[in-house]
């Protein structure tokens, strides 16, 4: 059936599947979030240690959407795999050493003999949840904002400043990027929390973050939406893949792909509706914030990478800015890889049942301590 | 494009850094999983309740061991990128899919059943529980299989062609991928390997606790699951072991060579039972192969070949060439590579000018020495060479635990079918004390299949020199020592934390 399709329909279709898992790992992001909000919400130990087994639970997931994420990238377009993580290579080494960091802290935080203390692993799940998104955020403002690289006719890349993506993080845009997903995560692990704890005086600090961190959030993601639909983007012109600057390019993207404009719009309402559903404590806010923000991040990716925009604009030669087109694997793999996509409903179906068996009832501290494995 | 040869250099010191650390983990967790969804089965089967409760202690020292496993894990994957990014290029289109492939039906299953492996005991039937704890099993071993398959194809290239337009290795089948009979043995001999190292841990953990005199029941039962289990298994992994010779034999002969210090071909060549190599010795000079070694007659011919009087060529053969058997020069090898990327160059020349001729011809000329690529980008032959006494020692190191364990098995179950474990402080003390060389043995393993595949990243088609990144050293050295210091430092902590629940011990559980 993939066969059928065009090399451009292919690209689209995996382009399609990299924003999905986008959305997803922000979605995901609640665990991170509410890892910075454990001395916000929990007040003692009791309080601490049902906060992080609540998000404890999930952390694999969300770990593991971000390792997909990567594979996934890998495989479909492996130009984009070898010119940004080989040349940004501070910044994603940065990432990968908050990830490490996190994965041994849940399980390591309480047990005793644990050589760095509950302390230490405590504030590893604080550099993850903050520094950690932050600079992933920073990273994905730059598929907007460019990377300085070039690459050559063997299509081998380097980068051509020696702070290897650093510099990154002096461009305000991605830096507020960084920051709005720094902000949303918190706001979706608050409203995570109200959905899934059962404490009261957890819940009611869960509400005022969302009360006194939603503006924040708002205000930068306004400034973040007018910088990408004000700014100049790269396009390219289908029959020459030359790349060359076009005034309001994610704005035409916008307009010359309704469907994604109504998927944007639907996400920021929803996106809405979960915090004022929050606010008034129904469990369900977690639901309208978390869909609403797929939505919003596949409508970004879809404006990013469709209608013949460079979805990586390089600032060091325009020409090498990557696209869709002439980043991808081979036809060949993408087909035989969107038959292995065919996998995705069963992965997500058995994600929601464990999901579903997991969080059917409220947590409560009692509950914790009374199962002997626990974090 | 010009690379910094210390930048190959850190790149791999981290690369193997990072795998030997990442390896620590995984071939517990691929044999635990097993075990302890065996030990559930039995609870679910019998009700016995003591059998849940020692099902939970296993599990708790496996989740202390997983956590770790994939904080390891994780930089593996992006470090292709980091710092193979030539490499993600050139044979991404083949070596990404694998890998997306383990996320998609591996690394999900194994996360989101562990959650539930993990806090379910109360929220799930018995059933869906017993199945979510065999699935974490069933998922870490097909991460096993996807991530061996990519490695398989690595050490034996097949299913693709190289793509002048866009200067890049592309796949052309699928299957053979999948079914590349490289990739079996590998994956055959590692999850065994796996199982091998789990159930000499379960067997010294319980030694520990009949050396101490408590525990007593506990510790007995799990030996007796352990060391059947063990025993089969490392029989297993003896076969799958020579197995993985023969596809060396097959498809990296100097990579036999090395391991077997074989510097002059023969026929009914002998394999080293134990041996010192020369230090003074190269394929080009004169000097004895051996300061002192103790030899099994016709053993290489027969395990590579499964012949006695097979002929194995040498390290000399492979470099200077042999006519008689058959063997081209290292040199000449390397000239026709040189040609294929003289064409290359003229390709892309003649196309950046659209003079259609020209790409012909060079076309043409590129594909008669496509095969030879790689070895256009190898400075001398003496570079084809890996490291021999790495490779030597540390296959012999592998092969003489293979043969340890498999006597310690049956030892340690002869003495619990008989009941006099208990009395036979001297074996509990080996079985507690040859944990260590479970460790030893995989990670020797690894380094023969790794550095005896030097200086290729794929072999015959891409040197590690033209696989990495095209940055400074500096960065590569700064997550080097990094990565040294946390990774050491965590893995402290688990080394602690296991010891103190191992210490508390299962009545707790
Ligand atoms: C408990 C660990 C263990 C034990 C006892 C053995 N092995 Fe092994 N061996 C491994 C663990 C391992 C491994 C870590 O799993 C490797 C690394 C790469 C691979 O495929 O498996 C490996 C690789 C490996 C290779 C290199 C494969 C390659 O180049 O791709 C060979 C030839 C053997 N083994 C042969 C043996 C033989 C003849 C054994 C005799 C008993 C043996 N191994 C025992
Ligand atoms: C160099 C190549 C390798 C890469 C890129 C790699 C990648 C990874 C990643 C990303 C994880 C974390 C997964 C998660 O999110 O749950 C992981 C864990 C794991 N890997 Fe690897 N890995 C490599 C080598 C291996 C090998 C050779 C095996 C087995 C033969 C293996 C087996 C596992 C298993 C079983 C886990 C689960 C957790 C654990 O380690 O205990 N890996 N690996
Ligand atoms: C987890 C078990 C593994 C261990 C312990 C291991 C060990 C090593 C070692 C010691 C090196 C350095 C060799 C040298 O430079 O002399 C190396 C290099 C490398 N290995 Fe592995 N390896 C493992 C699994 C894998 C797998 C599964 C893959 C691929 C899927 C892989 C891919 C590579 C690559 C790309 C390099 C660097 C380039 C090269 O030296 O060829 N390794 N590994």
């Amino acid at each position: 059936m993939f066969e059928k399709l065009s090399y451009l329909q292919l690209q689209e279709y995996w382009w399609f599947l990299i924003a999905l898992l986008a959305s997803l790992f922000v979605f995901m992001n609640f665990v991170q979030g509410g890892q910075t909000l454990l001395w916000q919400v929990a007040k003692n130990e009791d309080e601490k240690d049902l906060v992080v087994n609540v998000l404890g639970q999930k952390w694999e997931l969300s770990f593991t959407t971000l390792v997909m994420f990567g594979g996934a990238l890998f495989a479909a377009f492996p130009l984009f795999y070898a010119t940004s993580f080989g040349g940004a290579y501070y910044v994603w080494m940065a990432i990968l050493f908050c990830f490490i960091i996190q994965a041994v802290a849940y399980e390591y935080r309480k047990k005793p003999d644990n050589f760095f203390g509950e302390k230490t692993y405590e504030t590893f799940l604080f550099i993850n949840g903050s520094l950690g998104i932050i600079l992933i955020g920073a990273a994905l403002g730059t598929l907007f904002s460019g990377g300085n690289f070039v690459i050559n006719s063997m299509h081998l890349s380097h980068w051509t400043k020696s702070s290897y993506g650093l510099e990154a993080l002096l461009n305000p845009f991605n830096v507020a990027f960084g920051f709005m997903l720094f902000f949303l995560a918190r706001i979706q692990a608050a409203l995570y929390f109200i959905n899934s704890i059962d404490n009261e005086n957890i819940v009611n600090r869960a509400k005022a973050v969302l009360k006194y961190e939603s503006p924040v959030f708002l205000i930068l993601f306004a400034y973040v939406a007018f910088y990408i639909f004000s700014t100049t983007g790269y396009s390219y012109d289908p029959a020459t893949k030359a790349v060359s600057k076009e005034a309001f390019k994610y704005l035409h993207n916008l307009t010359a792909m309704p469907l994604v404009a109504v998927t944007l719009g639907l996400g920021v309402l929803l996106l809405l509706a979960g915090i004022i559903a929050g606010l008034k404590l129904s469990s369900k806010g977690v639901w309208f914030s978390g869909i609403g923000t797929i939505l919003v991040v596949i409508a970004l990716f879809l404006i990013l990478g469709y209608n013949h925009t460079a979805y990586y604009p390089s600032l060091a030669n325009m020409q090498s800015s990557l696209t869709i087109e002439n980043s991808s694997g081979s036809r060949y793999t993408l087909i035989a890889m969107s038959y292995v996509s065919l996998m995705v409903p069963f992965v997500l179906a058995y994600i929601i049942w464990a999901w579903r068996a997991m969080n059917s009832k409220k947590a409560t501290i009692a509950e914790i301590k009374s199962n002997p494995h626990h974090y | 494009m010009h690379i910094d040869p210390s930048v190959t250099d850190w790149s791999r010191a981290q690369f193997a850094l990072t795998a030997l650390y990442h390896w620590i983990f995984v071939p517990l967790t691929l044999g635990l999983t097993f075990i302890v969804a065996i030990m559930e089965t039995i609870y679910v089967k019998t009700g016995d309740e003591w059998w849940k409760k020692t099902t939970k202690f296993w599990m708790g020292l496996l989740a202390i061991n997983f956590a770790i496993g994939v904080a390891t894990g994780i930089i593996m994957e992006f470090e292709f990128g980091t710092n193979w990014s030539n490499y993600s290029w050139i044979v991404g289109d083949i070596f990404g899919a694998p890998l997306a492939i383990e996320g998609i039906m591996a690394f999900f299953m194994e996360s989101t059943f562990f959650a539930v492996m993990f806090f379910g005991w109360d929220k799930v039937s018995k059933r869906a529980h017993l199945i979510s704890t065999w699935l974490v099993a069933i998922g870490s071993n097909l991460s096993a299989l996807w991530i061996l398959v990519a490695n398989a194809w690595m050490q034996h290239p097949v299913g693709m062609r190289f793509n002048p337009d866009t200067a890049r290795n592309e796949m052309v089948n699928f299957w053979d991928l999948l079914f590349n009979p490289n990739a079996y043995t590998k994956f055959l001999h590692t999850i065994s390997s796996g199982y091998v190292l789990a159930a000499l841990f379960v067997i010294s953990v319980s030694s520990y606790y009949l050396l101490k005199k408590r525990d007593i029941q506990f510790a007995k039962r799990s030996i007796i699951v352990a060391a059947s289990f063990g025993l089969i298994i490392s029989l297993f992994n003896l076969t799958t072991g020579d197995d993985s010779a023969r596809q060396n034999a097959l498809n990296q002969p100097m990579k036999l060579a090395a391991m077997e210090g074989l510097y002059n071909g023969k026929s009914r060549a002998p394999i080293v039972a134990f041996g010192i190599l020369n230090p003074k010795k190269s394929y080009d000079n004169n000097e004895s192969e051996f300061l002192f070694h103790i030899d099994v007659p016709d053993g290489l011919s027969l395990l590579g070949f499964h012949s006695f009087d097979a002929y194995v060529p040498g390290i000399k053969q492979l470099v200077l060439g042999d006519k008689e058997h058959n063997i081209e020069s290292a040199a000449s090898k390397m000239a026709k590579g040189k040609e294929a990327v003289a064409a290359l160059k003229a390709y892309k020349e003649a196309k950046a000018k659209g003079d259609k001729a020209a790409m012909q011809t060079a076309l043409e000329k590129f594909n008669a020495n496509a095969k030879y690529l790689g070895y256009g980008y190898i400075k001398k032959p003496a570079d084809l060479v890996p490291n021999v006494p790495i490779t030597f020692y540390a296959f012999h190191t592998m092969v003489t635990f293979g043969f340890w364990f498999i006597v310690l098995f049956i030892a340690v179950l002869y003495f619990s079918m008989i009941n006099e474990l208990e009395k036979k402080r001297w074996l509990l003390k080996a079985a507690l004390w040859s944990l260590p060389f479970g460790y030893i043995a995989q990670e020797a393993g690894w380094i023969v299949a790794e550095v005896g595949r030097q200086p290729w990243a794929i072999q015959d088609m891409l040197p590690v020199g033209m696989a990495t990144s095209n940055i400074a050293s500096s960065p590569v050295m700064v997550t080097f020592w990094l990565f040294a210091i946390l990774f050491t430092a965590l893995l402290i902590a688990e080394v602690k934390i296991m010891t103190k629940q191992i210490a508390i011990g299962p009545k707790e559980a």
